[in-house]
């Protein structure tokens, strides 16, 4: 037993280098990710939903990870891929605090690596299948950004991915503004999530919200949100139109 | 006829009921028995709990021929590692081992697992592998084509920190449910119990099971029940 047998042993886990690969589908999918700016920081919220097809299979997955002590990631997509993008990042963030000279990644720093890691796996026909949001402060510098499985970037006061673009984006631009506290951002994320809940398929009653502020992040314990469905026109949907639903 | 011909060349597939389920001191998992391909029943009573090591066993669905490559090269790393170690591997390596089979050669590989088992540190932890090669430490998880059938059942009787019989009992019933409405699963029912004494093995064949809707009781012949209802008389 030497190590140049376990050496070539591990290239075939790693697969035949041989023929091109390309991700052709995804198999385990995490929804939408919502985030907003606030007053002290960013705060980030995702349900705890992983669906296989049409089946809510897992339901309590983490899609909102810290990376490194200034930043928060959320992921929508491939969760397989997810957990790989994880092991990058922390091997990133490991090799920064090796060299121990008191600088650290920030939020910017740590979304262009994330947006190069895409944007190279996309040229490669071999995408990674996500939707990341990655939130952080840095010396008092707040940074809220996304990248997408194509490696398209940007940064705003507000970002989600997914069915979010199209449900909570709209709720936000309406309702956000600079200096939301911690609570009214808490309440406006809510009710993002509350209306995904309502429209979006896949998504699971059963979320965490992050928060990073300069002093540093906290994920929630998942919890579970109100519906409403006690709504005359609910009980009775076809008065006045019989045959109609 | 011709769909017979095709049936014996298509690729064997496991259709499968696959269960790992954590208990009070270790694990209990639990699989089905048909080997089909195609409409053809190639195996009736495979076995699909693979050992891996002493303490780690393998549930395995979907493309018999994958997943039981996939468990051949993970029971040789986890030998080399055993042996590098010097003492038995936790269940968390043998997993994510899986994991990176599955997950770097996800292209190719159609195969569901789940990794079950005991070691020293964590004591008894099921992972679910699914497709695409995600891992997910879970107290119980389902997998294969039977498993569509058992999302409610499982949702209503599962509580954490059973004991070993109540453990045993959930799964052994759970497979011979999905058995009654998955045509791709059926067969035996086996299990596999592992905890700090480590794993033993246990068999329910299908007359053990118990019946559901519409199901009835298996007699010889049906001249027995005809004798059972108007019994000849007895002559001297």
């Amino acid at each position: 037993m030497n190590f140049a047998d376990s050496a070539s042993a591990m290239k075939n886990l790693l697969g035949s280098e041989g023929d091109s690969q390309r991700t052709l589908y995804p198999y385990v999918t995490g929804t939408s990710v919502v985030a907003i700016k606030y007053k002290d920081g960013i705060l980030i919220a995702a349900d705890m939903g992983g669906s296989y097809g049409s089946t809510l299979r897992y339901k309590t997955v983490e899609r909102l990870k810290p990376v490194g002590k200034h930043s928060v990631i959320g992921a929508s997509g491939e969760i397989s891929d997810f957990q790989e993008i994880m092991r990058y990042l922390d091997e990133l963030i490991l090799y920064d605090n090796m060299w121990d000279d008191g600088n650290s990644l920030g939020p910017k720093e740590v979304h262009n690596y994330l947006t190069r890691v895409m944007y190279n796996r996309r040229n490669k026909f071999n995408p990674l299948w996500n939707s990341l949001v990655l939130g952080g402060v840095k010396n008092g510098q707040k940074y809220l950004g996304t990248v997408s499985m194509i490696g398209v970037q940007y940064e705003d006061s507000h970002v989600a991915t997914g069915f979010g673009n199209h449900l909570a984006r709209p709720i936000l631009r309406d309702e956000w503004h600079e200096n939301l506290t911690y609570e009214e951002g808490v309440k406006l994320l809510e009710k993002c999530m509350r209306v995904l809940l309502y429209r979006d398929r896949s998504a699971v009653n059963k979320l965490q919200i992050a928060k990073i502020t300069e002093e540093g992040f906290t994920i929630s314990q998942p919890y579970s949100l109100k519906t409403f469905w006690d709504f005359a026109a609910f009980k009775n949907p076809t008065v006045g139109a019989e045959g109609s639903w | 006829m011709d769909s017979i011909s095709s049936d014996l060349n298509a690729p064997h597939s496991m259709g499968t009921t696959i269960i790992g389920v954590t208990y009070n001191g270790g694990v209990v998992l639990g699989a089905d028995s048909r080997t089909s391909t195609g409409m053809y029943v190639a195996n009736r009573a495979s076995d699909k709990i693979t050992q891996l090591t002493d303490n780690v066993y393998i549930c395995r669905s979907g493309s018999a021929a994958d997943s039981q490559i996939v468990s051949d090269y993970v029971r040789y790393y986890l030998h080399q590692h055993t042996i590098q170690l010097g003492q038995p591997s936790t269940v968390k390596v043998a997993a994510n081992l899986v994991r990176l089979v599955a997950y770097n050669n996800k292209n190719m590989l159609q195969t569901g697992m789940i990794v079950g088992g005991w070691d020293q540190y964590e004591g008894g932890k099921i992972y679910g592998i699914p497709l695409g090669g995600t891992v997910l430490e879970l107290p119980f998880t389902i997998g294969g084509s039977g498993s569509s059938y058992l999302y409610g059942f499982f949702d209503q009787v599962w509580k954490e920190g059973m004991t070993q019989e109540e453990a045993e009992k959930l799964v052994v019933k759970a497979v011979s449910l999905a058995i009654a409405r998955d045509g791709a699963s059926g067969g035996v029912v086996r299990t596999v119990t592992i905890n700090k004494d480590g794993a033993s093995r246990k068999f329910y064949p299908g007359d053990t099971l118990p019946l559901w809707h519409e199901e009835m009781e298996a007699h010889d012949s049906l001249l027995d029940i005809l004798s059972a209802a108007a019994p000849e008389p007895m002559v001297t």
